[in-house]
């Protein structure tokens, strides 16, 4: 079988420009080394969706933001992923930052994002109240959101599938070569892939999968960034999300609420970080949580659920990568998908589709492009459709995770969803078990035995997380070290 | 449908609440546990020393349990299992779930609050690293062995030498694990003595003060290292680093009252005990709900929760009878009870004198090691009554007895206990 | 030789001191007669109770928490324990039924803790 397509990497831009290829009678294949998707970048950032007055205007970063995020919005309506157009603000602290945030309300306009104001620091404490009384302005933009950023990929991803993308998980590319014009992925352990064409969407390592065609024109450094994410308690302390000005010291922490309600703090910069290295450090940590002070000091932090960190894409190009490569015109790199990445990445899939169609992969488009699923989110009916739908499947009458008020009901639908999760932290990006204070403790045995029942496997299988992260050892009664 | 009295959890507390209201005339009795079962976390507690002070013998958790459960037969009280509460109004409408029964509204003439604890995670207390499997509280590991059958690890080091720290540590040795050390961050232990004997001591772990974990590294998606360093106060010291190979950590780093149902009430909550605030009564700032047990307060005996939770049940039985004759409440303004030097918390936290009986039970804790001291009980600059303690720790709950008489000797106003140490 | 032994009988944990070439007459630091008792028999032959799981078939769980019914020689810990998970159940059980009785021969059944 010889795909028109190999998408290498599944995160927010694979399962993206999948689920855009996914329109046409091609035969496209998602490939992703770890054992879900969405498990890199796409699983730890900021989560929001940027309003587009950032990017230097002229670059591919201003020219697929504003559009991504107009799209964001519809495909999370589409695909029934939260979203919130909340705003953002960018604080100004002194008359320099003032300065920075008239520019970047300058380059706010001439990228066309919509409806920017700036306002004095009492009008930002008027619809902030828990801001600093040493803020003294900021830049407003209402077209910024918070999104649930896996959840997206995933939505995508699975649209992707249902519409006929074959998914290949644990799939680790090490080489590719050619052979008659067409391209052979090879990965470990793994049979061949045969494609026509190949879509380098890889995140921080898309360098590596460039290098493996012979294309060496950029290079990818990754940069950790930290975070707290702190309980519900605190995420009614901001409606917006609240940046700092960059300024000479940095670009500043955000301080945001979540979509799932929580509040978001952080990250910090930490360049030239390794490519796996997704850990969190005391001092990185303690600069989130001094630096955010400026922005309030409102914040408790005993009340933090977990720290984690993400890594961002830093191109050696400073801009985002997108086109077909020099060194093959078959093979297009979709690399450097740094801030506003998210944001963009709905506008990067649209296009990249689009090249990928002007260059020969077929266009003609399928006669039925399948919807997107449902989800039934137990906490967030009311109280009669609540009733309801206990009474339809009593599964939705059991609290399994109880911080979150997430149902037996639900997690048995994430089991037999498109993509099957066969791990704990596969259920929680599904549907939130285990996302809440006590972070599983609870509810994660029970989440455990579900998973094993529903999927008929041995409880000592069920992973954590990515592939080795065993939870289990083994039975009791073997007593194996003695 | 309508109860007299709802007790929400049906853990200790919740069935010692259930039980004495039930003897002291409280009509119906409904208990709501969200577990398939009651008992609640005894179930997990296979360790003996449980009912020295309420049984006179040392039972396990899931024996001291059972004694509570036998009895309910022949009560009347009612149980609903598998059943998870959602909500709580101020008028004591109670909105609960169940796969047997759907979607229900409960409405209660009383409430008694017995909900529990949970347990502080990693990220509560921001440790750094990598996030390996590997790391669980030590809870969720004695669920695994315990309940599920499973062992969680090989190779353990164990954060934090609470109870259930050391209990893990011995638990897991008996199964086959090599638990190579607890490490505690404060300078003493917060666990019982008896506890570092029989389950650190008898298997030759060591017990690190002073210590905390300062970074964690994974292999293949588990846990392979714990890096723990000496601390200075809360501070780690560089160059103090020790190395541990392990595939577990356990973190047994506090409990948090369990509250989002007190909260959504709109109950007001010490931030002390992150419980609700109660009077001598175990009565709430909503008048017929009543907390008691682990969700008021966290406890290290279960024993003192029984106690406790009887108190909050016969109370929440004469609240009953007394709103069924039409009884008016007319007391005075409750007076508080100020925390003052090395005192962390107190339970009740206000007391309507004239409604007491003979005495108030007053527990607290206090926030140092304190040796050859007195506990104090003042009304401004007038000491109302002083109690030498040869030894007090923060991790051992105090009990003081206040006479009906030293309260009204305040007059009206709030009273303070307080600890002075000899000689100051 | 003088030494210290933390008693385990209560949650108090007496620090109880005693010459061992002399125990009876040197003891001090204890409260009670168990105390008493413990900290002497803990120079000779030290005693536990212990408390596991074992395999239980058609109960609400996998397992069900067992115990010793009294004290067995500490040395004895993992022997017994051996023992124990040798041991399989069929529900129903009720708390306080022997599962194993005089356990490696120490006189000591091992019982249920709970009903199953």
């Amino acid at each position: 079988m010889v795909y028109d397509v190999a998408v290498i990497g599944a995160g927010i831009i694979g399962c993206g420009v999948a689920r855009e290829l996914s329109r046409y009678n091609c035969k496209t294949v998602l490939i992703e080394k770890e054992n879900d998707v969405a498990m890199g970048t796409t699983r730890a950032n900021s989560a929001i969706i940027h309003a587009g007055y950032d990017p230097e205007p002229g670059t591919l970063m201003a020219k697929y933001n504003v559009p991504g995020n107009k799209m964001a919005e519809d495909i999370c309506r589409e695909l029934d992923v939260p979203f919130r157009r909340c705003g953002s603000f960018v604080l100004a602290f002194d008359e320099n930052d003032m300065k920075t945030v008239k520019r970047l309300y300058e380059k706010g306009v001439e990228n066309g994002v919509p409806d920017m104001k700036i306002l004095d620091g009492d009008e930002v404490r008027k619809m902030e109240p828990n801001v600093s009384a040493e803020c003294v302005g900021a830049l407003y933009a209402p077209s910024a959101g918070i999104v649930n950023p896996w959840e997206m990929a995933l939505a995508m991803g699975e649209q992707a599938v249902d519409n006929g993308v074959d998914l290949e998980l644990c799939y680790e590319v090490t080489g590719i070569r050619k052979e008659n014009g067409n391209f052979i992925i090879s990965g470990k352990g793994k049979e061949d892939i045969e494609a026509k064409f190949v879509v380098n969407a890889a995140g921080v390592y898309s360098d590596t999968v460039a290098n493996m065609v012979g294309d060496h024109s950029f290079t990818i450094d990754s940069s950790r960034g930290q975070y707290y994410l702190l309980d519900k308690s605190q995420g009614e302390l901001f409606d917006h999300v609240m940046f700092q000005c960059p300024g000479p010291l940095g670009k500043g922490v955000l301080v945001a609420p979540t979509v799932h309600g929580n509040l978001i703090v952080g990250p910090d910069a930490n360049p030239g970080s390794e490519k796996n290295d997704v850990s969190t450090d005391r001092n990185g940590l303690n600069h989130v949580m001094t630096a955010s002070r400026k922005t309030t000091s409102a914040v408790n932090f005993r009340e933090c659920i977990r720290n984690f960190a993400g890594l961002r894409s830093e191109p050696s190009t400073k801009d985002f990568i997108v086109g077909f490569s020099e060194a093959d015109d078959h093979f297009m790199n979709v690399a450097g998908i740094k801030s506003p990445g998210l944001s963009a990445a709905p506008a990067i899939a649209a296009d990249v589709a689009d090249m990928l169609l002007k260059a020969g992969v077929p266009s003609e488009k399928k006669a039925e492009f399948k919807g997107g699923h449902k989800h039934l989110r137990f906490k967030e009916l009311s109280d009669e459709e609540k009733a309801a739908a206990i009474k339809k499947n009593p599964a939705y009458g059991r609290v399994i995770c109880r911080c979150e008020t997430i149902t037996e009901g639900e997690i048995v639908d994430a089991l037999h969803g498109t993509i099957v999760p066969r791990t704990l932290d596969g259920i929680k990006r599904r549907c939130n078990a285990g996302m809440g204070r006590c972070q599983s403790g609870f509810c994660g045995p029970r989440v455990l035995d579900i998973i094993a029942r529903e999927l008929n496997m041995d409880p000592v299988d069920v992973l954590l997380d990515k592939e080795g992260s065993y939870i289990l050892t083994g039975k009791t009664e073997k007593g194996e070290c003695r | 449908m309508y109860y007299d009295l709802v007790v929400v959890g049906g853990g200790p507390a919740g069935l010692a609440a259930a039980e004495e209201a039930k003897r002291n005339g409280a009509g119906s009795v409904l208990i709501i546990e969200r577990d398939k079962e009651l008992g609640g976390i005894l179930n997990q507690c296979i360790h003996s020393g449980f009912g020295l002070h309420v049984f006179k013998e040392q039972l396990s958790g899931p024996e001291y349990a059972q004694r509570f459960i036998d009895r309910l037969e022949g009560t009347g009280i009612e149980v609903k299992t598998d059943t998870m509460v959602l909500g709580i109004t101020p008028e004591k409408s109670i909105y609960a779930i169940s796969e047997a029964e759907g979607y229900m509204k409960i409405d209660a003439g009383a409430i008694v609050l017995a909900m529990g604890c949970r347990e502080r995670t990693r990220g509560a207390i921001a440790i750094p690293g990598e996030r390996p499997s590997g790391i669980f509280t030590a809870g969720t590991a004695q669920r695994y062995i315990n309940m599920e059958g499973y062992m969680v690890g090989k190779k353990v080091l164990i954060l934090g030498s609470g109870d259930i720290g050391l209990i893990m540590a011995r638990r897991m040795t008996l199964e086959g694990a090599e638990v190579k050390a607890v490490v505690e961050l404060m300078p003493y232990s917060n666990g019982l003595k008896r506890n570092i004997a029989q389950c650190l001591d008898d298997y030759g772990i060591p017990l690190y003060l002073s210590h905390t974990v300062t970074d964690i590294k994974g292999e293949n998606g588990r846990l392979s290292k714990v890096i723990v360093s000496e601390v200075n106060g809360y501070d780690p010291i560089p160059g103090t680093e020790i190395e541990f190979d392990v595939d577990t950590l356990l973190l047994s780093v506090g409990l948090v009252p369990e509250n989002e149902l007190t909260r959504s009430a709109g109950i007001e909550i010490d931030k002390r005990t992150n419980g609700a605030v109660v009077n001598e009564d175990m009565m709430t700032s909503i008048e017929g709900i009543f907390a008691c047990g682990n969700v008021l307060h966290v406890h290290d005996l279960v024993d003192f929760v029984t106690h406790e939770s009887e108190r909050a049940g016969k109370a929440a039985a004469e609240y009953l009878k007394a709103k069924k004759a039409g009884e008016k409440e007319e007391a005075e303004e409750p007076i508080n009870l100020i925390n003052g030097d090395f005192v962390g918390y107190t339970v009740p936290q206000k007391v309507t004198v004239s409604k007491v009986d003979k005495f108030i039970e007053v527990l607290f804790r206090v926030r140092a090691v304190l040796k050859n001291a007195n506990v104090v009980v003042k009304c401004g600059d007038t000491v109302l009554m002083s109690k030498n303690h040869e030894q007090m720790l923060p991790a051992e709950m105090e009990k003081l007895i206040i006479p009906k008489k030293m309260l009204e000797m305040a007059n009206g106003k709030d009273i303070e206990i307080c600890v002075v140490k000899e000689g100051e | 030789m003088l030494k210290t032994i933390t008693c385990i009988c209560c949650p108090k944990g007496c620090l109880v001191t005693l010459d061992t070439e002399n125990p009876e007459e040197t003891i001090k630091g204890f409260s009670c007669p168990q105390g008493r008792e413990y900290a002497i028999r803990e120079l000779t032959c030290p005693m536990r109770t212990i408390s596991t799981t074992v395999e239980i078939k058609g109960g609400l769980h996998p397992r069900i928490p067992v115990k010793t019914k009294g004290d067995i020689p500490k040395e004895k810990i993992f022997e017994v324990m051996e023992e124990i998970n040798k041991v399989s159940v069929t529900s129903p059980v009720k708390c306080g039924d022997v599962l194993i009785e005089n356990v490696l021969g120490t006189g000591i059944d091992v019982v249920a803790c709970r009903d199953m």
